[in-house]
């Protein structure tokens, strides 16, 4: 028999349903695996005990004949999502010993759908990053390691604890948080499979906000189908959230048929960027092979605004954060570090609180925002925001998905870049655009780079069309035969 | 653009964050630098385009104006590094 922690999330739902597998036994795998896998610093709370009271009631459920569409899947949760009376930090010092009075509507609907949480997962600090150590908590290692080097390197980020646990067979599945390509990074990163929705697909109400415009929360799983599934799941009209969206949640997971034919796939010339290594233009060149080989049409487009969407984010996000991120002032929850008056209180449990990257986000964001510089520019920013939205729509006007490299470079080492922010900033020139749009778009594990490390593809789709982007994402998995597993993981 | 140590100093004090004195020149540095990677923006031609706030086109319902939600007292102080009789406790800023 397979090891339980070597399913998939939708093998795992079978198996239970057919009543194969325990819901407590398939819980306990996973616990199992999450103690021998500390070394990876995945998780900030683990949630051993609430994981088997939830497996329980699954079980009893399960007999029942009453379950939900998880019911009893373990998964780990981004710790950024707030979870009744388990403590939710951020991966920030400032929310030291905070735990919520209240659940996000994702993780409620998590719950509600029969899942079972093993834990909350580290992060970037406040998802401020794409290497994962930005922590408070420490760094994320990668499961996976160049062959014949030991050398730690990054899970990506700021979803890099979801994206190693779900690579490390810890979870199933886990959420995620995407506000310029983090989730779709990580996922890369992994070698597992990330999707972004549509911006307005899921409820941000009970997520640590850190730009809203931007924000979004999605899926980790080791397939497209699991990713679907959990999704699936996630996803929903919420009244509490005025920005999310009242429609229907597809079943994507019952539509999903990796069929491809007469699509029109854009391949867009702005994304070659210098100094790409050989292995990314040669698997984007194959993901392009394979859709064609299976009936798509590939068709050569331009996006001629795509080198200013890092900047353009570089304005906005920090923007927000410095909004967002003023309720954090030692009076309501967290840190508190006392000074001779209200100010330097404030001051000080920032200074505290706080790490350099929040810091430096929270300060380019008041400048720019600042009497004097407000129209130089926020306002030019959220206009050539406008133009990049525009280059899509023209786009999609030619095909019906883009396909795209997830990122310009596999894992790098632990500790590497993070002297230099502008070029940690780069990870994301490809994910970063389609945030922009609010578009969904999801990365897919496709290869291997010269070093033997993972590859994703990325594929954008239209707005509120996440079929296309999970049928194209299948396409691309079933072509690619991605079977690699990080080291020592069989 | 660059930026001062002046300029450092007005923004940690707008964000409410404490800066050390010796710390002013090396953040002048950093912030200078991603300020100046940003301004590429200046190269793209939106005269005539209108800013964009909301990426989604989203109506949003109307509802009726009642009250649906309350004494939360306990739960919203439950937190508070300091808190009395369901208030939370801050310093004194009126003399």
């Amino acid at each position: 028999m397979t090891a339980l922690t070597a399913l998939g999330l939708a093998e795992a739902k079978r198996r239970l349903a057919s009543r194969e597998i325990s819901a407590t036994e398939l819980a306990q795998a996973h616990l199992d695996a999450m103690e021998r896998a500390r070394g990876l610093n995945a998780f900030i709370t683990e949630t051993p005990e609430l994981a088997l009271s939830m497996a329980a009631a699954a079980d009893a459920r399960l007999v029942k004949g009453e379950a939900g569409l998880l019911e009893g899947l373990p998964i780990a949760i981004k710790d950024l999502f707030c979870t009744e009376g388990v403590s939710t930090t951020a991966g920030s010092h400032i929310l030291d010993g905070f735990t919520p009075t209240y659940e996000s509507t994702v993780t409620r609907n998590l719950w509600a759908a029969g899942a079972v949480s093993l834990g909350k997962t580290n992060l970037d600090e406040f998802a401020m990053g794409s290497s994962n150590m930005t922590s408070y908590h420490g760094p994320v290692r990668n499961p996976w390691t160049k062959p014949q080097d030991n050398a730690a390197l990054v899970p990506g980020g700021s979803s890099g604890g979801s994206a190693a646990a779900v690579a490390a067979r810890i979870a199933l599945a886990a959420t995620g948080t995407d506000t310029g390509g983090s989730i779709r990074q990580p996922a890369a990163f992994c070698g597992i499979t990330g999707i972004k929705p549509t911006y307005g697909r899921c409820s941000r109400w009970g997520i640590v906000a850190f730009a809203s415009s931007l924000d979004q929360a999605g899926a980790f799983g080791r397939t497209v189908e699991d990713t679907a599934l959990l999704l699936q799941a996630m996803a929903g009209y919420d009244p509490k959230d005025s920005t999310s969206a009242d429609l229907p949640v597809p079943d994507w997971t019952t539509a999903l048929s990796g069929k491809v034919k007469g699509l029109r796939i854009g391949i867009p010339a702005e994304y070659r960027v210098d100094g790409m290594p050989t292995a990314i233009e040669e698997l984007w060149q194959a993901g392009a092979d394979w859709l064609r080989a299976e009936g798509a049409e590939i068709v050569e487009i331009n996006l001629p605004h795509t080198k200013y969407a890092l900047p353009t984010y570089y304005i906005i996000a920090p923007a927000e954060a410095s909004s967002n991120l003023a309720r954090y002032d030692g009076m309501r929850y967290g840190l508190r570090v006392e000074g001779e008056n209200l100010k330097a209180t404030y001051e000080k449990t920032r200074a505290a609180g706080f790490g350099a990257e929040v810091k430096r986000r929270i300060m380019i964001g008041t400048y720019v925002l600042s009497a004097g510089y407000y129209d130089a520019y926020y306002l030019k920013a959220q206009k050539v925001r406008r133009r990049i939205v525009e280059d899509f729509e023209a786009a999609f006007e030619k095909v019906d998905a883009i396909l795209t490299p997830t990122a310009p470079s596999a894992a790098f080492r632990v500790g590497e870049k993070m002297d230099d922010p502008v070029a940690m900033y780069l990870n994301d020139v490809f994910t970063v655009p389609s945030s922009l749009a609010g578009l969904p778009a999801m990365s897919v594990p496709a290869g291997l780079s010269a070093d033997g490390l993972p590859l994703g593809l990325q594929l954008i789709g239209r707005a509120w069309d996440e079929q296309t982007v999970l049928d194209a994402g299948l396409a691309l998995e079933r072509a690619a035969g991605f079977e690699a597993l990080p080291y020592g993981l069989l | 653009m660059s930026l001062d140590k002046a300029t450092v100093r007005r923004i940690s004090e707008l964000a409410r964050i404490e800066v050390p004195d010796a710390d002013l020149e090396p953040l002048a540095q950093e912030l200078s630098a991603i300020l100046g990677w940003i301004e590429q923006l200046g190269e793209v031609e939106t005269g005539d385009v209108a800013p964009l706030r909301s990426v989604m086109p989203i109506t949003h319902p109307w509802r009726e104006d009642v009250v649906d939600d309350g004494n939360q007292q306990a739960a919203i102080t439950e937190n508070a590094p300091s808190s009395h009789d369901g208030y939370f406790v801050v310093q004194r800023v009126v003399e």
